[in-house]
């Protein structure tokens, strides 16, 4: 487990800076109190936005997500490039 | 030389020695079920998909047969001239009257010796505890970091990249290359994990190989190997061979896949579900904002209903009515008022009417006037001879008194 997984969620955290994961659970959280706390309009207008804002990101992580490879030598790591 | 008997016995047939002699081979019990080393020579497999070959060392040769379903079980089929280990049980071919081996198992010479030594390594780190299930870690659910222990030109190496790029290409792949067959290949495999571990810290490592023969794979059987996929920081998948091969490494694995792109797989999550999770996101989220904002639409309804009841406009509205009733009112009223004067107008104009002096002149009386003007009322008021104005209802006249 990386450091910044046990803070997903973290409310300070800018979207751009979250992994997936951590705007994944984001989102879940926004969309668990909209169901179940009892919010002012202010308040559930302001999750409600956050939740589209979120989504909206998962959405992009996953549609410009390119698989990232990198090799493992001498002291640092090297692009990769698989023969085909 | 005895003499022949008078009635010798009848002679069997060829075919009913032929019989005789199978039943005789296949009763034994040892060739029943047996082991036979030699070179492998004369081999074919014609379209039928039985295999033919012949068995030799330097001093005889065997005549084997292994039949398709027992041939397409095989990970891989011997080279001419391969020394090998064959298992089956010993037959007659009736048609050509040719004892053979009925094959069933083909492996390299000395595989059986190895398999010894996995066992033998096998019983003793698994007392170590070593493979224990307590020992098992979870996985990641989403990895960032994924760490390839493997060649860097296999096939497994693009099973794997070609998998993780189609279902989570979300995560950043290391790869530690390393040889994963021959001597080099354990000591490359076990400096791989740790460099992993220390520099990378990747979240999982998929430690991986492509089929090949139980010797190809031994290197995932050295205890070093092992060892460090034992001690690795990070949760080990391991995805070496086919379904079929089992490893050390595969015990001692986190968790064990049956092939590199199953190990992949295993590793993440799909980009698929993780979309369909999205939707399922966005539903609950829209019907959670609809739910608020309906209960606040009601909330609001009924303040508009209560606030409606007291408001200043109702007042207004109330107070509006009662003006509209006085209007009302005294418009009848004063409709009635207007009535009463017309009657009474009515009547006035009527006497009026009597009191007009043309209507007595209508009714045939006259007015007499005198010269200067002055009514005559009286007979006093006229002399003979004068000029009298007589005046009736159309018109007048003059007239002389006398």
């Amino acid at each position: 487990m990386t450091e910044s997984s046990q803070t997903s969620g973290d409310l300070n955290t800018p979207i751009e800076k979250m992994t997936y994961e951590q705007v994944f659970s984001a989102l879940e959280a926004a969309v668990t109190a909209l169901e179940t706390e009892k919010l002012s309009l202010d308040e559930a207008m302001l999750l409600f936005e956050r939740g589209q804002t979120l989504l909206r990101r998962c959405l992009d992580l996953l549609d410009k997500a390119e698989l990232k490879v990198r090799l493992l030598s001498g002291d640092e790591l090297a692009d990769f490039t698989p023969q085909a | 030389m005895s003499q022949l008997p008078l009635f010798p016995p009848a002679a069997m047939t060829v075919a009913e020695l032929t019989r005789y002699l199978r039943e005789l081979l296949e009763s034994d019990y040892t060739l029943r079920d047996l082991w036979v080393q030699g070179e492998i020579s004369n081999f074919s497999r014609p379209s039928s998909g039985h295999v033919y070959f012949t068995l030799k060392d330097s001093s005889a040769s065997l005549r084997c047969v292994m039949w398709r379903n027992a041939a397409m079980r095989q990970a891989r089929m011997p080279a001419e001239g391969e020394a090998v280990e064959v298992h089956g049980f010993i037959s007659i071919y009736e048609v050509s009257g040719q004892y053979q081996l009925y094959a069933d198992v083909i492996r390299p010479v000395g595989e059986g010796l190895l398999f010894q030594e996995f066992l033998r390594l096998k019983a003793r780190l698994e007392a170590e505890g070593l493979f224990d299930p307590e020992r098992k870690r979870p996985l990641p659910r989403w990895p960032e970091r994924i760490g390839v222990v493997t060649s860097p030109s296999g096939a497994a190496i693009r099973d794997i990249l070609n998998t993780l790029g189609r279902r989570y290409p979300l995560a950043e792949v290391i790869l530690a290359p390393t040889p994963v067959q021959g001597v080099e290949a354990p000591p490359g495999i076990i400096s791989a994990l740790q460099e992993l571990n220390r520099r990378v810290k990747p979240d999982v490592i998929l430690v991986a190989r492509g089929g090949g023969s139980l010797e190809d794979l031994w290197a995932f059987n050295d205890e070093g190997v092992v060892r460090a996929i034992a001690a690795s920081l990070a949760p080990v998948i391991t995805g070496i061979g086919h379904e079929t091969d089992f490893t050390l490494s595969d015990f001692a694995a986190d968790l064990r896949a049956p092939t590199p792109t199953a190990a992949a797989e295993l590793a993440t999550p799909n980009q698929a579900d993780l979309r369909a999770d999205l939707t399922e996101q966005i539903l609950r989220l829209v019907r959670a904002a609809g739910t608020t904002l309906d209960a606040q639409r009601w909330v609001l309804n009924s303040l508009k209903n209560r606030l409606s009841l007291i408001s200043p406009q109702s007042r207004l509205r109330s107070d509006r009515q009662r003006l509209d009733e006085f209007i009302h009112r005294s418009e009848t009223a004063l409709a009635h008022c207007m009535e009463m004067e017309h009657t009474r107008l009515n009547s006035l104009s009527q006497y009026l009417e009597s009191l007009n002096p043309m209507a007595v002149l209508q009714r045939g009386f006259a007015i007499v006037a005198r010269e200067d003007g002055q009514r005559v009322y009286s007979t006093s008021q006229v002399k003979p001879g004068d000029f009298l104005t007589i005046r009736v209802s159309d018109g007048d006249f003059s007239a002389e008194a006398n």
